[in-house]
Order: structure tokens, then C-alpha cells, then sequence
């Protein structure tokens, strides 16, 4: 006992003193090394009396486990010391710049058409696409336009060709012929793209982007049309009222025609969309001819149905403030990263157009 | 088309406001484009002389004018235009007054060191006319009111219409009258036609050729004897100009007034310069005339043209001729009404590129029973005016116009527009509109008003009576959310899909314009057929793009000019190998210009090289779905990329089609288009080549098995040819043992030092491991010795020792 209580006291005296690494091993090998005081006392174990065996063997281990414990926590008070000097010496400017990093973006044009693909997506219309070089008949006859029609002249075609019969489409209108011909009603496509025309001044661009629009069925008719551009200047707009006003107009390919106008009203040299006595036009749209549905091979008597056409660059600079068609064009660094979307916004159903 | 809601009340009795009008017109489809209120100052505008003109002292071009404004003042006035001169009579705008056109205003102000006071206006300045060369020239008989306003005060506001081209009709006040009153606003006012009874014979022959393609079906004309032709009445002036007309004199006015009332286009002739007799023809090739616009007209053949026996008056329905023109002293007027096919004033017209107010209307179809009532109301008229005598009148016919009729199903209404209205409502509304009918159980006979050429079939009864009764009657019926074909097709998922991957690497999206500069297309156009537009806006937008390239670098380039260095843009879009519809391809091509890491503090700074924009290559169509491990580079491409740091890319050894191109842009074009930049690399992606998986992505998937045995990792140098490709090196070692050889890394290419010349050494790291067991020492020791057998066998490397 007077042995063990002796190491015991001498140790943990020793352990109060300000001890290093190096002293703090040397006490945890002084105790349980090969020949330590602790050490050797559990070798003695064997040689005392059976009576006395046990409570000197639990003494053992108390007062073993008391200055293991003690040691290893001085070890770790003294690691984390050290530690801890160490990093302040590691102290670093957090505010210098970052490693650099480039974002890219998406033009607004094509975020618009993602944004319109997805709203009209719900309401069950899938994507087209047509060719960007028409043939005349495509392009204007098909499409209740015949040569000497003086519609035409609204339409400032770029030809490809001196007899005229291949051009740059001037609308996406051709590629409600191209579906048609290629299949059988019913038909609910929507077809964004490139059009064209000889036009350029402050707001028309030689080439701009509209989407077509056509459904086709056994009996759908202006009330549908009105509901379905109802519903998506809404979502496009993300607005839960909108002032809209369908006007009667004339497109040779629609029978009737209208022009849809959305209210707006200027404040602070900004357009807040669905508010105000001002009107904007915005789309054409309306039943189509059956002329035209006779085109294609489509019986007028039994199916017939809505067109539309949309402005798209138009409905983003609407949306998004641009106040200059050309510079949608113009690949100014500066504009395009002012106005582009970065590539993770992807327009979606559930996640919302836009944040 | 320009009216007044005065104007308008010559033909409709109403008590509504102009703003119930302006709505009015817009819901039944003549939409309104602008309200112009009139100027308060239009009394500034004063009639006055030039009465001498000087060079002016600095300038050239400019003349330095005494202008007699009236009242015995003298204003001394710079003109740039050419027709000032001495005794001219034209329009004078004081300081103060704002310019109809520009809606600026003047102030006195030194023009090159010569104070002007006041301007001498143009027509289209005074929003009288188009004509902007020179200065308005006004006729002498406007001596005498020198001093006075040109101007009467106006009280009604222009509005200005957008008429479709489908209605000719309302390109008359009393056609918008008929259409506003069929609507409900205010009621037609039925002016007796005068007819004129008169036994004086007309001498002047009349005849239509019955040829191929006559033009001209019928020609109404009558002659009116010993007129004094002055200036219009008041009334009439002020009419003219309250729709921004210019009054002439009267004979001129009262057939432009007759035209815009009623739509019925006349033309006047000096009788006295026809010789004999009138002939309607058609052209031969080669004939000449001078038009009213004082051009000469060179004509093809088959153009219908009015002639005498000298040869051609005018362009029938188009323009008339300077020779047999009426003038102040003309004493005798032949005066022509007639019907001529939209189609032949179409063909002329384009041809010949001419664009008159007449043949505007009669492209569009003039209403072919109006040809008497033009005669009878323009002929009266200039006798109340000019007096005269005038003759019986003569029409000549090729054909007898016949209405149109048409069966109506009463049920299509609402089939088409989803409303109902009673057939009480249908019918007024027909009759209102000039429609006749005759009922007959669901169907109904329709008689179509000469005036309304628009009219072909049912559907088109249905738009006037939806326009009529009014759109907002139309109901809103919401669509069905149900989807039962996917909104994309598998190519255009991978169009969004490239694009949004591009643009995840640090590039803008540009979009440029489908055409392009012939010069810059052609250093990209590579072996492809350029593809011209017979019609460009300009000659730097000449060609259709063979190659994205060409505008995205040009483009890149103006931003360097502003002053930016390191730039990524890239475009999405159509290039195009033909001139038939389809012959063309999606392509998504980049470029990146400058350094990486430019001025930075913790980057070692460099400049953007053909490894940047593989990795975005790469990587790109390695997000879409395709595996690298099956990609094929090798270094052929096209002329425009630099020749030995440029690759083109195979998804797979087939080598079927290129998938993209990808290196530095060739250096001599950067030097030929003056571009100033340390680096240039870009790349093609073409959308159409990569074939498009036929399962979905998730089935393409292997199974998912992972080994937990050992993996061990061997490095080799080998010592090479310098023209031996790492591929070649990579490909020998995959050969080995493609169950047991898990990955090769590159990581080390060096040359010179004691690597002998014209070779290299290139590191490689190979990943071995097993999926059964973990390698012995032999084991490897065996796949150690094969790999190096390998490469030196297959390729010529040796093993560095």
C-alpha cells in the first residue's frame, strides 16, 4: 500500500508542474514502460499473499488508471497548445479575391423560348421545327397568299433566287404546312424560330424570332383561342390578372383574324404589363382559312382550329425591360452579360419561369 | 387611310364622341394608328415668293433666299433645296413655328455664318406629301395670296387608319361609314346618286382591245366642255387638307375628293392633247412615256396602258402622262372612270416600281359598279365649280361584272366562333352591311355587294358578322392542362442541352444574324457552296453563313475593340451547305479569346490554348451522354484552324461523321481581319452528327459493379518519335488488358534536356486492379513486362531507362 500511495503522491505532484511533450512521455514511460513503477508492481501481483491479492491488484488499477488519465489529458492540453500557436502564426488576408471564375449566360431570346415551350407544354402542345430557307409555296401560297395578293407586301422577303421560288421564311407560319403534310389531325404544335425580312431600322431587325402556334381538331374554335392566349400571356407574364383585348384583323392564312393588344402603362420609363388605357400589340392569331386547311389535305368540314404568331424578341423586351430590338443582336459583351440568364435557370413547370 | 369625324359625317348620322369612335373603329377591325390633333400654329405657315437668291458665301449647296412673306416684309432665308429660285411661289415657316413632320422648332439661326430667319418647307416636311426633294412648289395663280396662311384652321383631329389590305372598300369615308353604322354607330346617310342627263355627244372614242391579258374590263368616261379651272373652293380645300391632301387646283381636287369619299379613283385629261381617240391596250416592249411624276417609263410588254393615236397617256389605273395632263388653262376634260383587274396593276406596278394612291386602290379592287357614280358626282361637281358643259356619258365593257353569290349555313356561326346570336340579329347585320339574302330553313341565299371583293366564302360571312357583333362576345374557355405527346423531340432535348452545357463553361450565348459578310464567310466556308441572297440589306449581309464563325468573330473582335480582353461567346444555330429548304445544320460553335488568370495574384497567368476548349468540347458531349473512352481525335480539320493545333473528334474509331472541330483559329485570318489578341481558340459542335441514343440515358447505364480488391498504380516513360500521338500510346496499353487496366493518365510530356532530338518522353500512370482477387507482386511483375512489349511493338516507343 505505502508503495503505491507513494508513487501515487510523487506522480501527482510531478503531473502538477508545467511539463512539455518530452517530460510528459518520460513520465508515461517512468510508469508504464517496460520497467515502470506501475508496470513492475503489476508483475508483483503474483508474489502476494492470496488474501491480500485482490485489493492490491484494485488499488493497482485505480491508481493506473488516475495517472493515465492525467497524463493523456496534459498530453492533449499540451498538443492542442501547440497546435493552436502554430495557427496563429498561419493567419491569412481572407479578404484578398477568391480564385477567379467565369460565368457564361443565356441569351434572353433563348430563355424566352425555353419559357414559352414550357407553358405551352402543360397545356399539351409539343415542338416543331422548320427550315429556315422556304420555298415560296411554303412560305406564301400554301398559306392562302398567292402571287399579286397584296398581303405580300407586307412581307419584305429576302429571295435566294432571280424566279423567286426559294427564300428566307419571312414567318414560322410554313411550318404549320410542313406538320400538316406530314400527318393526320389532330395537331397542337408550337414552333419557335428564326424569321426574316428586308427590314432594318430602329425597331425592326432583318431577323427576329417569332413562335407559331396551331391547334387543330374537331371543334375548336375562337372561344379556345381566346382561352389559350389568355392562359399564356398570364403564365408568360407571371401576373394573375392581365388586360387583354382581341381585335378583328386580316392575315390571308386565318378566317376570321384578330390581333391581340395587352394593357400597359409606363411608370418611371419602366412598362408594368397588365395595367393602364394603353394597348400593345402583341400577336396574330385566329381560325385557320380552309383554304388553307384544303392545302394540306385536311377536311375543312370536319376539322378546324386556331393559328397563331408571336413576336418573341418583342415579348422579351416586354418582359425583361430591353428597350433596343437591334442589340439583341449586336453580341455586346456588356449587354449580353447585363441581360443574359445564367445556364442553372432553367424555366420550369414546377420550379416557376423565373426567379 | 386618313380620315375626320367630320368627314365621316357626310355619311353617318350620330351623336357619339370621337372617343367612342376611336374605340369603335378598332373593335370592328379598322384599326386606329395615330389621332393627330391639329397645330394651333398651323396659321404661321404662310404662302410667299422667293425674290432673289444668292449663293450662300460658305457653303456650296446652299442658297441664301429674299422671301416676300407679304405685307412689304423681306425675310432673308438659307435653303439647301435645289428648285429655289427667283419667283417661286412656296411655303414660309417663321422662327416659332414647329415643322408638322419633325415637330421641331424653329428658331433664327446662323446656318454657316449666315443668319436665317424662318425656312422654306418640302411637302413631306408639312405632312402634305412624300416629296422631300426641293422645296413645295405652289402654282402662280397663288400670287395673290401671298401674305396669307396656307393653312385654314382645322377643327377636326387626323385619325389615321390601318386598313387591311382585304377591304378596299373602307379605303372610302363612306365605306368606314357603312362598317360604323352596321355596328351601331349612327346611320347610314343614303345620298341620292345625281345622275347626269345630258344630250351633248361625247366625240371621244372609247376602245378596249380584247386582248390576252387586257387589264382593262370596263372604261366609263365623259367629256366636259369650256371649264375655267382654278383654284378649289374653301370648302374643298380645307377638305383635302383636313386629311393632309394638298390642294392643286380644282379639277385635280375634285378627283382626289371623289376618291377618298367614295373610293373610286378618276383621272382627268386635257381633251384637248388627246389626238382622236382613246385606246385601251396592252404595252409592247420597248414603248416609252413620261408619267406625272415626271419620270420616263421604259414598258414591257403586256402593260395596260390608256393611248391615243400618238401613243401612250398613262398607266391605266396607275399613273397618268405629263402630255395630256390638266393645267390652270385647260379649256376641255376627258375624264376616265374604269375598272381595272388588281392583278394586271400588280404586275406593272412591281415591275416598273411604282406606287401611286390609285393603283394602291385598285391593286386591292375597286368596287366595279362605281364607274357612273364616280363620273356623276366628280362630273357635277367641276361644273358647279369650272362650269362647262358636259357630255352624255360612254361606258365600254369586256365584261359584264356579275355579284358574287353564296349559300350560308346559319350553324357555322357558332361552330367557328363558339357564341350564339339570333338570326334576327344576322340578318340586320347583312343588310346593314349591303349583304342581300334570302332565307331558306338553315340556309341562306347571299347576294355579295360589288365593293366587297374580300367575300369568297362562308367563313368569310362569319368574320363579318363576329367583327360586327363584337369580339368580347367571344367566350374565354380555359385549356385543359393534359400532355399526351412529350413537349421535345429527342434532338431538340439535346439542342437545350448543349446550349445550357456551354454556357456552364463560362461562355455567352450571342445570337447573330443568319446572314453574313462574303469576305469573312469565305475564310470559314471550308469547301462548302456560298449561298447569295439576291436581296440584302446591305453587301456585308450578302450570304447565308456557311459557318457560325464568321459572325461570332467579327463580333468578337468589336468587343476587343471595346476594350475587353479575355472573352467566351458562343452561338447555337443554323449554318446552311444550300439553297433548298432543309439543307442546313444545327452547329454550336465557340470561341474564347485572351488569357486565362490575366493580372491575377494567386494564378500563374496564360493564354487560353486548344486544351481549354477540348476540355470544353469533351466534356460537353461527355455531360450530354456520350463516352470518351469511345472518342476518336485525330488532327485533320479545316483550313480556318490552325494546322498544327486543332482536332477534330469522332464519338466513336467508325470515324462516320465528325462530331466537332475544335484549336486555335487559323493565325493569318486574325492578321487579315486586324485582330489584336494573345490567343484565339474555338470550336464546332455539329448537333446533326451525334447520333442520337436509341435508349433512354438511364437504360444506357452498365450494371453497377465495383471491385474492393487492391488497386495498384504503375508509372512508364517512354521515349518517342515526336510525331507519335499519347492516343496511339494509350490505345496499345488498353489493348493489353482491358479487364485488369482500370485507367492511363498522361502526366508528364517533355522534350529536349537529354531526350534526343526530334523525340520525347511522355509519362503515363496506369491503374491496375482486379475484380476477382488482389495482384501479387508476380502478377503485376507479368502485366508490368506485357504493357511495355506492347507499346514498344505496336508503336516504336522505348521504355526510359
Amino acid at each position: 500500500m505505502t508503495d503505491l500511495k507513494k508513487i501515487k503522491d510523487e506522480f501527482l505532484s510531478k503531473l502538477r508542474e508545467k511539463l512539455d511533450i518530452s517530460e510528459l512521455n518520460q513520465i508515461k514511460s517512468d510508469l508504464f514502460g517496460k520497467n515502470g513503477l506501475i508496470s513492475t508492481q503489476f508483475k508483483k501481483i503474483g508474489t502476494i499473499a492470496v488474501s491480500e491479492r485482490k485489493k492490491f491488484a484494485s488499488d493497482l488499477n485505480i491508481i493506473k488508471d488516475e495517472l493515465q488519465n492525467l497524463i493523456s489529458s496534459k498530453i492533449n492540453e499540451v498538443e492542442s497548445a501547440e497546435i493552436n500557436k502554430k495557427l496563429e502564426k498561419e493567419k491569412i488576408d481572407i479578404t484578398l479575391p477568391e480564385r477567379s471564375f467565369v460565368r457564361g449566360k443565356i441569351h434572353p431570346v433563348s430563355q424566352t423560348i425555353d419559357e414559352i415551350s414550357s407553358i405551352f407544354s402543360e397545356i399539351g402542345f409539343s415542338v416543331e421545327e422548320g427550315p429556315d430557307v422556304e420555298n415560296e409555296y411554303n412560305n406564301f401560297t400554301a398559306l392562302n397568299t398567292p402571287e399579286n395578293h397584296p398581303a405580300r407586301d407586307m412581307h419584305d422577303t429576302f429571295y435566294l433566287d432571280e424566279k423567286k421560288q426559294k427564300l428566307l421564311r419571312t414567318h414560322t407560319s410554313p411550318v404549320q404546312i410542313r406538320t400538316m403534310l406530314k400527318d393526320q389531325p389532330p395537331f397542337k404544335i408550337i414552333a419557335p424560330g428564326r424569321t426574316y425580312r428586308s427590314d432594318s431600322d430602329q425597331t425592326h431587325s432583318p431577323m427576329f424570332h417569332q413562335v407559331e402556334g396551331l391547334h387543330i381538331d374537331k371543334n375548336i374554335n375562337m372561344g379556345h383561342l381566346k382561352g389559350c392566349l389568355n392562359y399564356f400571356i398570364k403564365e408568360f407574364f407571371e401576373v394573375d390578372k392581365i388586360k387583354m383585348r382581341f381585335r378583328p384583323s386580316h392575315f390571308p392564312f386565318t378566317e376570321p383574324s384578330a390581333e391581340v393588344d395587352i394593357g400597359y402603362e409606363m411608370k418611371d420609363g419602366k412598362i408594368i404589363i397588365g395595367e393602364g388605357n394603353q394597348w400593345l400589340e402583341i400577336l396574330g392569331c385566329g381560325m385557320v382559312h380552309p383554304n388553307v386547311l384544303k392545302n394540306v389535305k385536311v377536311d375543312p368540314a370536319k376539322f378546324q382550329g386556331y393559328a397563331f404568331g408571336i413576336g418573341i424578341d418583342r415579348l422579351a423586351m416586354l418582359k425583361y425591360g430591353i428597350n433596343d430590338l437591334r442589340a439583341f443582336f449586336d453580341c455586346d459583351y456588356r449587354w449580353l452579360n447585363h441581360f443574359g440568364f445564367d445556364p442553372l435557370d432553367v424555366p420550369t413547370n414546377y420550379r416557376g419561369l423565373s426567379r | 387611310m386618313k380620315i375626320t369625324f367630320d368627314w365621316l359625317k357626310d355619311h353617318l348620322k350620330t351623336n357619339l364622341k370621337e372617343k367612342n369612335l376611336l374605340d369603335q373603329l378598332t373593335n370592328i377591325g379598322l384599326e386606329v394608328e395615330s389621332v393627330e390633333s391639329p397645330s394651333d400654329d398651323n396659321g404661321l405657315f404662310k404662302i410667299a415668293e422667293i425674290t432673289k437668291t444668292e449663293k450662300h458665301p460658305n457653303a456650296d449647296r446652299l442658297k441664301v433666299c429674299d422671301v416676300n412673306i407679304g405685307g412689304n416684309e423681306i425675310k432673308k432665308v438659307v435653303c439647301g433645296a435645289e428648285n429655289a429660285k427667283e419667283g417661286l411661289l412656296t411655303i414660309y415657316a417663321p422662327p416659332g413655328a414647329i415643322i408638322p413632320k419633325t415637330k421641331i422648332k424653329l428658331v433664327i439661326a446662323k446656318i454657316r455664318g449666315v443668319t436665317s430667319y424662318g425656312m422654306l418647307c418640302s411637302e413631306s416636311e408639312l405632312n402634305l406629301s412624300d416629296a422631300s426633294d426641293g422645296i413645295t412648289e405652289l402654282p402662280k395663280e397663288h400670287k395673290k395670296n401671298i401674305g396669307k396662311s396656307y393653312f385654314t384652321k382645322l377643327k377636326s383631329n387626323l385619325i389615321d387608319l390601318s386598313i387591311t389590305p382585304n377591304r378596299p372598300d373602307c379605303l372610302g369615308i363612306k365605306g368606314i361609314a357603312r362598317d360604323l353604322a352596321a355596328s351601331g354607330f349612327g346611320k347610314l346617310v343614303d345620298l341620292k346618286e345625281k345622275k347626269i342627263r345630258s344630250k351633248i355627244k361625247n366625240p371621244l372614242k372609247v376602245k378596249i382591245n380584247k386582248e390576252k391579258g387586257q387589264g382593262c374590263t370596263a372604261f366609263g368616261s365623259c367629256l366636259i366642255t369650256n371649264v375655267k379651272n382654278t383654284e378649289s373652293p374653301q370648302w374643298l380645300k380645307d377638305k383635302l387638307i383636313s386629311v393632309g391632301q394638298k390642294p392643286i387646283s380644282a379639277i385635280v381636287d375634285i378627283t382626289n375628293y371623289v376618291m377618298l369619299d367614295i373610293n373610286r379613283p378618276l383621272h382627268a385629261y386635257d381633251a384637248d392633247k388627246i389626238e382622236k381617240s382613246i385606246i385601251v391596250r396592252n404595252s409592247r416592249s420597248g414603248e416609252e412615256f413620261t408619267a406625272l411624276d415626271n419620270k420616263i417609263y421604259r414598258l414591257e410588254n403586256d402593260m395596260c396602258v390608256i393611248s391615243d393615236k400618238k401613243g401612250i397617256l398613262g398607266l391605266g389605273g396607275i399613273i397618268g402622262g405629263t402630255r395630256s395632263g390638266t393645267e390652270f388653262d385647260t379649256k376641255n376634260i376627258f375624264l376616265e372612270s374604269a375598272f381595272f383587274e388588281p392583278k394586271s396593276i400588280r404586275n406593272t406596278a412591281k415591275k416598273l416600281s411604282i406606287d401611286t394612291d390609285a393603283k394602291f386602290r385598285f391593286e386591292r379592287g375597286i368596287d366595279p359598279l362605281s364607274i357612273e357614280n364616280g363620273l356623276n358626282k366628280a362630273a357635277s361637281l367641276i361644273k358647279e365649280i369650272c362650269g362647262g358643259e358636259i357630255s352624255k356619258v360612254d361606258i365600254q365593257k369586256i365584261k359584264t361584272y356579275k355579284n358574287k353569290t353564296l349559300t350560308f349555313d346559319l350553324n357555322l356561326f357558332e361552330k367557328i366562333t363558339g357564341f350564339k346570336i339570333s338570326t334576327k340579329e344576322i340578318l340586320k347585320i347583312l343588310e346593314d352591311l349591303g349583304i342581300k339574302f334570302k332565307k331558306k330553313k338553315k340556309y341562306l341565299k347571299l347576294t355579295i355587294p360589288s365593293w366587297r371583293p374580300d367575300i369568297l366564302q362562308e367563313v368569310d360571312i362569319v368574320e363579318e358578322l363576329v367583327r360586327i357583333s363584337g369580339y368580347d362576345k367571344i367566350k374565354t374557355i380555359h385549356p385543359v392542362k393534359e400532355r399526351t405527346r412529350p413537349t421535345l423531340t429527342l434532338s431538340q432535348k439535346l439542342f437545350h442541352f448543349l446550349q445550357r452545357s456551354i454556357a456552364s463553361k463560362g461562355y455567352l450565348e450571342a445570337i447573330t444574324w443568319s446572314f453574313t459578310d462574303a469576305n469573312y464567310n469565305n475564310f470559314f466556308k471550308g469547301t462548302k457552296k456560298e449561298i447569295k441572297i439576291v436581296n440584302p440589306i446591305s453587301s456585308e449581309l450578302g450570304v447565308l453563313r456557311n459557318s457560325i464563325f464568321s459572325n461570332l468573330i467579327m463580333y468578337m473582335n468589336k468587343n476587343l475593340d471595346r476594350g475587353f480582353k479575355d472573352l467566351s461567346i458562343f452561338e447555337i444555330g443554323p449554318i446552311f451547305n444550300g439553297f433548298n429548304p432543309g439543307e442546313q445544320n444545327i452547329v454550336v460553335c465557340g470561341l474564347s479569346a485572351g488569357k486565362k488568370f490575366r493580372l491575377n495574384w494567386i494564378e500563374k497567368e496564360r493564354n487560353v490554348d486548344v486544351f481549354d476548349v477540348k476540355r470544353d468540347v469533351v466534356q460537353t458531349l461527355v455531360e450530354a451522354g456520350y463516352s470518351s473512352d469511345k472518342f476518336f481525335i485525330d488532327n485533320e480539320t479545316p483550313n480556318y484552324y490552325h494546322p498544327g493545333k486543332s482536332g477534330r473528334l469522332f464519338l466513336n474509331k467508325g470515324k462516320d461523321q465528325v462530331a466537332a472541330y475544335f484549336g486555335e483559329i487559323h493565325p493569318n485570318i486574325l492578321k487579315k481581319i486586324d485582330m489584336k489578341t494573345e490567343s484565339l481558340v474555338g470550336f464546332e459542335i455539329f448537333l446533326d452528327n451525334l447520333n442520337l441514343p436509341k435508349k433512354t440515358l438511364n437504360d444506357q447505364k452498365p450494371q453497377f459493379t465495383v471491385s474492393d480488391y487492391q488497386k495498384s498504380e504503375r508509372d512508364f516513360a517512354f521515349i518517342m518519335n515526336k510525331d507519335l500521338n499519347a492516343q496511339d500510346l494509350i490505345n496499345a496499353i488498353s489493348s493489353v488488358d482491358k479487364s485488369l487496366i482500370k485507367n492511363i493518365k498522361v502526366f508528364d510530356v517533355y522534350e529536349g534536356g537529354n531526350i534526343p532530338e526530334n523525340q520525347k518522353s511522355v509519362a503515363i500512370s496506369v491503374t491496375i486492379q482486379s475484380s476477382e482477387k488482389t495482384l501479387n507482386d508476380n502478377d503485376l511483375e507479368k502485366i508490368n513486362k506485357l504493357i511495355i512489349e506492347t507499346v514498344e511493338n505496336k508503336t516504336g516507343a522505348k521504355i526510359r531507362s
